[in-house]
């Protein structure tokens, strides 16, 4: 019991990290159709831009700076060079987005350098918290969590309940009939992608400081975003959320179970050849196939659902 | 109120609209006929800005050829199109709130109104739009227009696919907007309404204006009519 509790939890706090740095993006691809190959440096800027500032003045402050000037940074990029190439088609942005994607990786080697830099966890949250199997939990591992839960309440009451939030909702769907009732759409649309990087921002000041804050964390991340907001259904918070907890709780319970498809045909007496090609399969056990099982996931979810769990149109 | 002048509209490398002029004055009603794909929709379109457009359009004395869709919208523009587009997701009330431009402004028109006009809208105003019938969505794209306000409408085929007793319902819905002094550009396919409400016609053919007068003038027309709107 105690083990189902402990893999629960794992999956639900690397869950809600996926979660913070999926829902800017679910919003930013719903909505605008842009496929953001760039979106997870703007969580590795955030890292950075954390570490260099609590240098200075502190972790707390730069859990708001840094998400800020992410937001802008963001913002800037949607009005003076995406929506440009947005006229030339979703090629051209995912090329753009692309290059972005490199451009900030040199830049930040060329600034920080190439190894990890002394990001770490505040003292004072630096201690465990309470045990559950013999495993202690950080402090911070708890803070990160109640930050990512708040930011899913404010974020799902803003866009179900402000009016803002209704605008984004229906340009997600009808731009242009947004944009003929007098909203203007491309204001709505820069502010969207700055918000979504700003989340994405703030995953990487929370999460730099544990998984690392290094040039290549953006690659190490990025791709399983994707596979969050097709799981989740495109422009869908909610599905973003549950998407997020489901690949948490599937990584983390796959990493933890050494059984192989070998070990349940020899339970069932019967045995396979040991020079047989078939072999090297079936000895592959759960947890070394964990690192694929998202993406397993993203290949069935095209296949038989493409709109994804609580999406309301295809990818 | 509404002046447009030598318009040119594209698709790509297809020439859709090809030097159209059109004036509508305050309060008036105007009826755009014709048939399907002759250009009566993307006409619309290119007063909103949604289409790569030459030419000139003057609204109340202001160019707005090249304007955002959005200001245009904020100068008084509604426009209704022709695929009833609710917003799926949102409630019906919902679908009205947004519809309103300015929060500050005075409201000539509010969601209760809207309500007393459309009980049926009423008993299903925190039901999501999706859920709504043709008719009843027609109703509520038309209201959610009327909530920003606006002095000069363009509907887009607003009987399309309605019932007998829906299209009576837009008929007098229609009539009691132009009574309020809002202009309207009626897009129709069929004679009968632009007949019963309309002052004046236009009749569109190969993205060309090829009448213009009043209803009653084009229905003793036989020859326009023959070549240009009935099948």
């Amino acid at each position: 019991m105690d083990v189902i509790l402990f893999t629960l939890f794992n999956g639900l706090l690397y869950g809600m990290l996926l979660f913070m740095l999926s829902s800017g993006l679910t919003l930013i691809f719903g909505m605008m159709g842009v496929l953001n190959f760039a979106h997870a440096s703007f969580f590795m800027l955030g890292a950075y831009f954390a570490y260099q500032i609590s240098k200075y003045i502190g972790f707390i402050p730069a859990l708001f700076i840094a998400p800020l000037i992410i937001a802008f940074c963001g913002a800037m990029v949607e009005k003076y060079a995406l929506r440009r190439v947005h006229k030339f088609g979703h090629v051209a942005e995912l090329l753009f987005t692309f290059g972005l994607f490199y451009i900030i990786e040199e830049l930040v080697q060329m600034i920080w350098g190439k190894v990890p830099v002394g990001y770490h966890v505040p003292e004072y949250m630096d201690f465990t918290l309470f045990s559950m199997s013999g495993m202690g939990y950080q402090a911070y591992a708890m803070f990160t969590l109640v930050v990512s839960i708040a930011m899913f309440i404010v974020l799902f009451s803003v866009l179900t309940k402000t009016r803002a939030g209704l605008i984004i909702q229906a340009a997600l769907t009808h731009p242009e009939i947004v944009s003929s009732l007098g909203h203007n759409v491309p204001k709505v649309f820069m502010l969207v992608f700055g918000l979504g990087c700003a989340l994405a921002g703030l995953a990487g000041v929370l999460a730099g400081n544990t998984l690392g804050t290094e040039p290549s964390m953006a690659l190490s991340l990025g791709p399983i975003v994707f596979v969050v907001i097709v799981v989740g259904g495109l422009g869908s918070l909610k599905g973003a959320l549950v998407a997020s907890i489901l690949i948490g709780i599937v990584q983390t319970t796959a990493i933890s179970l050494d059984y192989s498809i070998n070990n349940f045909i020899e339970l069932i007496g019967f045995s396979v050849d040991i020079e047989s090609l078939w072999r090297i399969l079936i000895d592959l056990t759960i947890s070394q196939i964990a690192p694929i099982l998202p993406y397993l996931l993203l290949v069935l979810m095209l296949i038989f659902r493409p709109r994804g769990l609580f999406g309301n149109r295809d990818v | 109120m509404l002046k447009i002048s030598d318009l040119h509209a594209y698709y790509g490398k297809s020439h859709i609209l090809r030097g159209v002029n059109l004036k509508i004055s305050k309060g008036e009603i105007i009826a755009l006929l014709g048939r399907n794909g002759v250009g009566r929709s993307t006409l619309v379109k290119s007063v909103m800005g949604l289409v790569p457009i030459t030419g000139s359009i003057i609204y109340k004395n202001d160019e707005i050829v090249g304007n955002a869709t959005h200001d245009i919208a904020l100068k008084g523009i509604g426009y209704v199109p022709e695929n009833r587009d609710v917003f799926p997701t949102l409630t019906v009330k919902e679908n009205l709130l947004l519809g309103v431009k300015d929060k500050n402004a005075k409201a000539e028109w509010t969601v209760d109104e809207m309500f007393a006009l459309f009980p049926n809208l009423k008993e299903r105003a925190d039901v999501s739009a999706s859920a709504l019938s043709g008719g009843e969505q027609q109703m509520l794209t038309i209201c959610r227009c009327l909530m920003g306000n606006p002095e000069f409408m363009m509907i887009d085929e607003p009987t399309e696919g309605l019932s007998p007793q829906m299209v009576e319902t837009v008929a007098e819905l229609l009539k009691k907007i132009a009574s309020k002094g809002i202009s309207i550009l009626l897009v129709e396919q069929k004679l009968t309404i632009a007949l019963r409400l309309a002052a004046r016609v236009y009749l569109m053919g190969h993205g060309k204006i090829v009448f213009e007068g009043t209803p009653k003038e084009l229905e003793k027309n036989n020859k326009i009519r023959k070549e240009w709107l009935e099948v």
